[in-house]
């Protein structure tokens, strides 16, 4: 059924549709409005869940951990500084192979303190072992809680999936969704059989010490599901579309690549406007495209290669930063190519929209522009040359 | 061949308070039991895979998170429908409960959750090699709070936890001794009888860190209790409802016979310190046997 939803109640109304039997979480912004609209939906009886109010994300984490560890299905949301606080629980998370299903509405991290959208706080959980989804539009955030929870739950992989979405401007925003019924979730989604789990009729010791005879056997396991996932989302994705009529590749995206000779590489909120910007430049006859990366982690490199290798001019859009290092995505996306027999003639890289800058047509346009020139490496777009100049005196 | 839900062959030292401990926890407790343990002593030294001594389910995650991940374990077997046929034990050091996780654990019991959380009480940060927790006494010298000629140890006394777990208004709160074992067994026993959230602290020697004797746990931890430095009393709906009465012995009985405290042999002005301390637990507590 088609509704006009804010991006978070759509993402609780999927998640409702998931039926989780326990839900934790913290309250941060800009999650809140998810988590409070579960709290509704559970105490109106609509949602047959446990919903623990926690003293903070570590446990919010830690509680889901443990209910998940159980066998039962389990979610949480959270934010920024509220996905720091978990980190420590994420990595352990992932390393005890449990399918936690986690929003996060991506957000600026401090200091200084900024409630808005970008995306330092997802990018610095790269490598927490946990499945990185980041969704464009509030429609593609609905889906992609289906299919993270398809995907972490299957026996094959066993991890934990984050879907990203951008703060406020998918979490707060409106846009016309096509909400799956519950016939067809079910179709998509069957209920969660854990393969190990904490049961008194059959008794396992789960996080045990593991010395250095065993301990590299583990990360490396853990490193070969992820490429186990890499070759499941596009099987899923097609199982997808078969019950929702909605085409996903669940990697990568490809916007007017074709013949493209400038493309920009993105993720999340801002690949709406820069198909705009596409749509716009293309009438005008300019060959530009964008290549749209829904997988972070998995890292679909082989996809990006083969999406990129023919491409002229590539520009990669940060929106987190790597302090005293190249941006994280920009390095990433130029160690696909490192070796390989193609390669675009320059990758630049691009830092925007810090903190909730917007990034506006112009700022799309700009980087378009710069990629006639020459490789840019880390360059900030929108920077305000004269906030620079203050000083202490 | 004697039926325990957790196995010998584990690692824990020779002596070890916290090891008898958790064998008669769990085992009073029963098959019935889920355990979710904080990072310490208990959890490497019974759990070295591919190994573990553990008969019931048992989930280590993090050194901080137990009564959090033991919170996710109750609700989920309450989604279930097992919430009346299942214990749930969330377990810990004194490091792992008064210091890095009070906070998870002043949430589990704010909650309601209907878990029993142990801590095992060796009085500093054993896994790590002896460094003082918030349950470390008054004068004790650890690796953190050495003995000098500046200091005599440790500065301050234990944080009193059982009286902060009281504070949450749940329904039962003891201390216990791994010198009484059965006094602890029922103890147990009684805590998982009674809905909502339970704390347990049991005073555990540890020979290592406090330089004792390895035959001599059982008698040191004894001791603990009869010179009122370690008052066994139990709390039913926020009233002290028992307590254990001593005769007491002075509390050098007690400080000679470790190592961590010989530094204050020589120094009576110090012993009065601690001397005081049991004195005023007799006096607060009630634990003193009076003469019929």
């Amino acid at each position: 059924m088609k509704e006009l939803l804010e991006g978070s109640l759509a993402v609780a109304e999927i998640v409702r549709l998931c039926k989780p039997g326990v839900i934790s979480a913290y309250p941060i912004t800009p999650q809140t409005h998810i988590v409070e609209e579960l709290a509704q939906i559970v105490a109106n009886g609509k949602l047959n869940a446990q919903f623990v109010n926690v003293e903070s994300e570590h446990s919010a984490a830690s509680t889901v951990l443990g209910s998940v560890a159980c066998g039962v299905r389990s979610y949480t949301a959270t934010s920024s500084q509220g996905l720091f606080l978990m980190a420590e629980v994420l990595y352990n998370i992932a390393g005890m192979r449990l399918p936690v299903i986690m929003t996060t509405a991506a957000r600026a991290i401090s200091a200084p303190i900024n409630i808005w959208n970008d995306h330092q706080d997802v990018v610095s959980l790269r490598d927490s072992g946990w499945i990185q989804f980041h969704a464009e539009d509030i429609q593609e955030a609905v889906d992609l809680h289906l299919i993270a929870y398809r995907l972490g739950e299957d026996k094959s992989i066993m991890l934990p999936v984050m879907v990203c979405i951008d703060g406020f401007i998918l979490t707060h925003g409106l846009e016309t969704v096509n909400m799956p019924s519950q016939e067809e979730v079910d179709k998509f989604l069957p209920s969660y059989k854990a393969p190990y789990k904490l049961d008194v009729t059959n008794p396992l010791t789960l996080g045990p010490l593991v010395d250095p005879e065993f301990y590299t056997e583990a990360r490396f396991a853990l490193n070969e599901t992820h490429k186990e996932a890499l070759a499941l989302i596009p099987k899923i994705t097609v199982e997808f579309s078969k019950v929702f009529g909605r085409n996903y590749n669940g990697l990568i995206e490809g916007y007017q690549m074709k013949d493209a000779e400038r493309v920009i590489v993105a993720m999340g909120s801002v690949c709406g406007t820069v198909k705009d910007v596409v749509d716009e430049l293309r009438k005008k006859g300019k060959k530009v495209g964008l290549l749209k990366i829904t997988s972070l982690r998995p890292f679909p490199a082989s996809y990006i290669y083969e999406a990129l290798k023919n491409i002229p001019k590539v520009a990669v859009i940060d929106r987190a930063l790597s302090l005293g290092s190249f941006a994280p995505l920009a390095a990433e996306i130029k160690a696909v190519f490192f070796g390989r027999p193609k390669m675009p003639k320059t990758i630049s890289s691009f830092v925007v929209g810090l903190g909730g800058r917007d990034i506006t047509r112009e700022s799309i346009k700009e980087i378009f522009r710069l990629l006639t020139g020459k490789e840019k490496q880390g360059e900030f777009i929108d920077l305000k040359p004269e906030l620079l100049k203050e000083s202490y005196e | 061949m004697s039926k325990t839900l957790f196995n010998s062959g584990h690692t824990a030292c020779a002596g070890c308070g916290q090891s008898m401990a958790a064998r008669l926890v769990i085992d009073a407790a029963g098959s019935n039991t889920i355990v979710a343990n904080n990072t310490g002593c208990l959890e490497v030294f019974s759990t070295k895979y591919p190994e573990t001594s553990w008969g019931v389910p048992f989930i280590h995650s993090l050194f901080e998170n137990a009564a959090a991940v033991a919170s996710g374990i109750e609700s989920a077997v309450k989604y279930l429908g097992k919430g009346d046929e299942i214990n749930i034990i969330a377990q810990a050091g004194d490091g792992g409960t008064a210091d890095i996780g009070l906070q998870a654990l002043s949430g589990m019991l704010e909650r309601g959750h209907n878990i029993l959380y142990v801590c095992y009480d060796n009085e500093a940060y054993m896994n790590t090699g002896v460094q003082r927790s918030g349950l470390t006494p008054f004068d004790t010298n650890t690796t953190t709070s050495p003995v000098g000629s500046a200091s005599s140890g440790n500065l301050r006394p234990k944080k009193p936890m059982p009286e902060i777990a009281n504070a949450h208004g749940i329904p039962y709160v003891a201390t216990a001794s791994a010198g009484l074992p059965l006094d602890l067994q029922r103890k147990v026993k009684k805590a998982i009888s009674i809905k909502g959230p339970k704390y347990i602290q049991v005073h555990v020697p540890c020979p290592l860190g406090w330089r004792h004797e390895t035959n001599l746990t059982i008698n040191v931890a004894k001791l603990a209790v009869d010179t009122g430095l370690y008052p066994l009393i139990e709390y039913e709906n926020g009233i002290i409802s028992a307590r254990r009465q001593i005769t007491p012995k002075p509390v050098e009985e007690y400080l000679k016979v470790q190592g961590r405290f010989k530094h204050l042999l020589k120094n009576p002005e110090e012993i009065k310190k601690i001397q005081d301390i049991a004195d005023n637990n007799i006096k607060k507590y009630g634990l003193k046997l009076e003469a019929s």
